[in-house]
């Protein structure tokens, strides 16, 4: 894969005073090709017009494109177009889905809507491993509709199993949602399961897939979640723009959290009706030129294929768990040696803050991620305030995650803490 | 001196280490939670004055946080407790300044004592709370102290 970072301009000029700088924070935005950012330019500079409004050749021209590229990234997660609807990112995607069923349960979105709508005594499971955006919306939904939220809670590592989520289960559960991979574990969560377990409850599962999407082969409508949220920039992608999944016959009656123009068929000053999906949730003018270079993103990542990415990302992941393995008083947060996880990687080191490890890894021309990563109850449970974390996408090399695991090696000397006896951290 | 032991100086790393004033102080007059979001940083600061209320007659903190947080708070308590309420005010309003000037100028030795030991914080922007944390929730313990009448 090393020959593809040429694509990225980024790399060209990426050095921290002569240390050529290892780009390490993929999970949190990654690099963009100059394929994905041509196609944006080339779009602005010659088909931008309006989509789905006014009459010319010029608005028919952009709408097209706008619609082919919703056509593309549905392919690429196995949706219909249909079921693909533009958001400003995945938490604004979780959002919708929150916000239109507090809709749905105040009794907006008619007798179609019902089914969606929650009551007093309802339940919502959730994760402790969950980011915060998918966790504060359903906080939300259940103050808003007197639904309880439940948790699954995770064990010493950070991680949870298919059977913790059943305990968690009842005849009262509508709604399951977990990431579909942890931003912080890096676990990869038994879909499967929780799809058969929710569904046998009568609940939905709505799946933050934001760092699976970009990562890993994805189906939708295999999976049968019933609603999915993922990101554009974190995909190779531009800012500014998410996908929503909605399986389309649920889109359908989901209230529209947002309302505007486009959205709808018939206005009154009393009322208005919505379109059917994708339409009645896109409200406003849309994101055209990001939604034409995510398409173009997925195009680069099929031309790679997914099942390579995943290949490649799971060995740097290896690789950095290996290495730490060797370091006493340095903790993986996750799955440990000879586990299948996701290509990122958050380690907790003893005795040092993890924005003590951010710095000296700054300084070794590392851009890691340091804090709690939008997951404050995981990093409670685990018992630490933050850690500091690594991410690779399609463009990471070797030496990148080597580097990594040398300069961690170092940090508990450079803070003074190494002569701790290290059986008394790796617990 | 490399970016980063500018930053991490020996004194520094030592008073992380020796979290001068760390503990619980009872019958406190004043008290103040800090917590900074971003890393999850977190202290309180609790402090005691004398009659007058001229004078820190006691201070302790407790936190938890990064090593420059907890080496700014440790250094505080060193050179805060004792001293008169006006003078710490200059003190934390010089800090401030000095951590505001991205690592442009000389700090105040005579003012500032140890606390010059921080300079080097003041190129790190994204550090510059961390350094602030026990100092920002000192001023809030004087403004509150200020605010209560003296018995």
């Amino acid at each position: 894969m090393s020959d593809l970072r040429r694509d990225f301009p980024a790399f060209d000029q990426a050095s921290a005073g002569g240390i050529p700088t290892a780009y390490l924070d993929s999970a949190a935005t990654s690099q963009r090709p100059r394929q994905v950012l041509d196609a944006e330019r080339e779009y602005l500079e010659h088909h931008l017009a309006p989509v789905h409004r006014g009459a010319s050749a010029a608005v028919g021209l952009s709408t097209t494109l706008f619609e082919e590229a919703r056509a593309t990234v549905a392919r690429f997660v196995g949706a219909g177009e249909r079921e693909i609807v533009w958001t400003e990112n995945a938490t604004d995607a979780i959002n919708m889905v929150a916000l239109g069923i507090a809709d749905a349960s105040a009794g907006l979105g008619g007798a179609s809507a019902r089914s969606l709508a929650l009551e007093p005594g309802d339940e919502i499971v959730i994760t402790e491993a969950e980011h915060h955006a998918n966790l504060i919306p359903w906080q939300r939904l259940a103050a808003k509709t007197g639904a309880r939220l439940r948790a699954v809670r995770v064990d010493e590592h950070g991680l949870w199993s298919a059977d913790d989520l059943a305990a968690e289960l009842s005849d009262r559960t509508r709604i399951v949602a977990v990431a579909e991979v942890s931003n912080v574990t890096g676990y990869l969560a038994p879909v499967a399961d929780v799809v058969s377990l929710a569904h046998a409850r009568g609940a939905l599962v709505v799946l933050d897939a934001c760092q699976s999407v970009p990562h890993r082969p994805t189906d939708f409508g295999a999976m049968g979640v019933d609603f999915a949220a993922f990101s554009g920039h974190k995909m190779l992608g531009p800012n500014g723009i998410g996908v929503l999944y909605g399986r389309e016959e649920l889109l359908d009656v989901l209230p529209p959290a947002r309302t505007g123009g486009s959205t709808i068929t018939r206005v009154t000053l009393e009322t208005a009706d919505f379109l059917p999906s994708p339409h009645r949730f896109e409200a406003g003018t849309q994101p055209v030129s990001q939604a034409v270079a995510l398409a173009e993103a997925v195009r680069y990542l099929e031309a790679i294929g997914m099942d390579e990415v995943a290949r490649h990302e799971s060995q740097l992941a290896a690789r950095i768990v290996e290495g730490v393995a060797q370091l006493p008083g340095v903790r993986v947060i996750g799955p440990g040696v000879g586990v299948e996880r996701a290509g990122l990687v958050a380690v907790s080191v003893d005795g040092v803050h993890a924005h003590d490890v951010g710095q000296y890894l700054d300084e070794a021309g590392l851009v890691v991620r340091v804090g709690h990563h939008c997951a404050q109850p995981l990093h409670r449970a685990l018992g630490i305030t933050a850690s500091t974390r690594a991410s690779a996408h399609v463009y990471t090399t070797d030496d990148e995650v080597d580097r990594f695991v040398e300069a961690l090696g170092g940090v508990r000397e450079f803070f003074g803490v190494s002569d701790a006896p290290a059986a008394a951290v790796i617990a | 001196m490399s970016g980063l032991e500018g930053l991490y100086q020996q004194i520094i790393l030592d008073q992380a280490k020796a979290r001068h004033g760390d503990g619980p102080l009872d019958g406190a007059d004043a008290e103040h939670h800090e917590f900074n979001p971003t890393c999850g940083d977190e202290l309180t600061m609790r402090i005691r004055l004398d009659d007058a209320h001229a004078r820190i007659a006691e201070l302790a903190w407790q936190g938890d946080g990064c090593s420059i947080s907890m080496a700014s708070a440790s250094t505080l308590a060193e050179l805060a407790t004792g001293r008169d309420v006006g003078e710490v005010r200059e003190l934390i309003d010089g800090f401030r300044a000095m951590l505001r000037s991205q690592g442009q100028g000389e700090p105040d030795e005579e003012l500032l004592g140890d606390a010059i030991a921080f300079h080097g914080v003041s190129k790190y922007v994204m550090r510059v709370k961390c350094a602030m944390l026990g100092w920002v929730a000192l001023e809030a313990c004087l403004t509150e102290a200020a605010a209560t009448p003296v018995e």
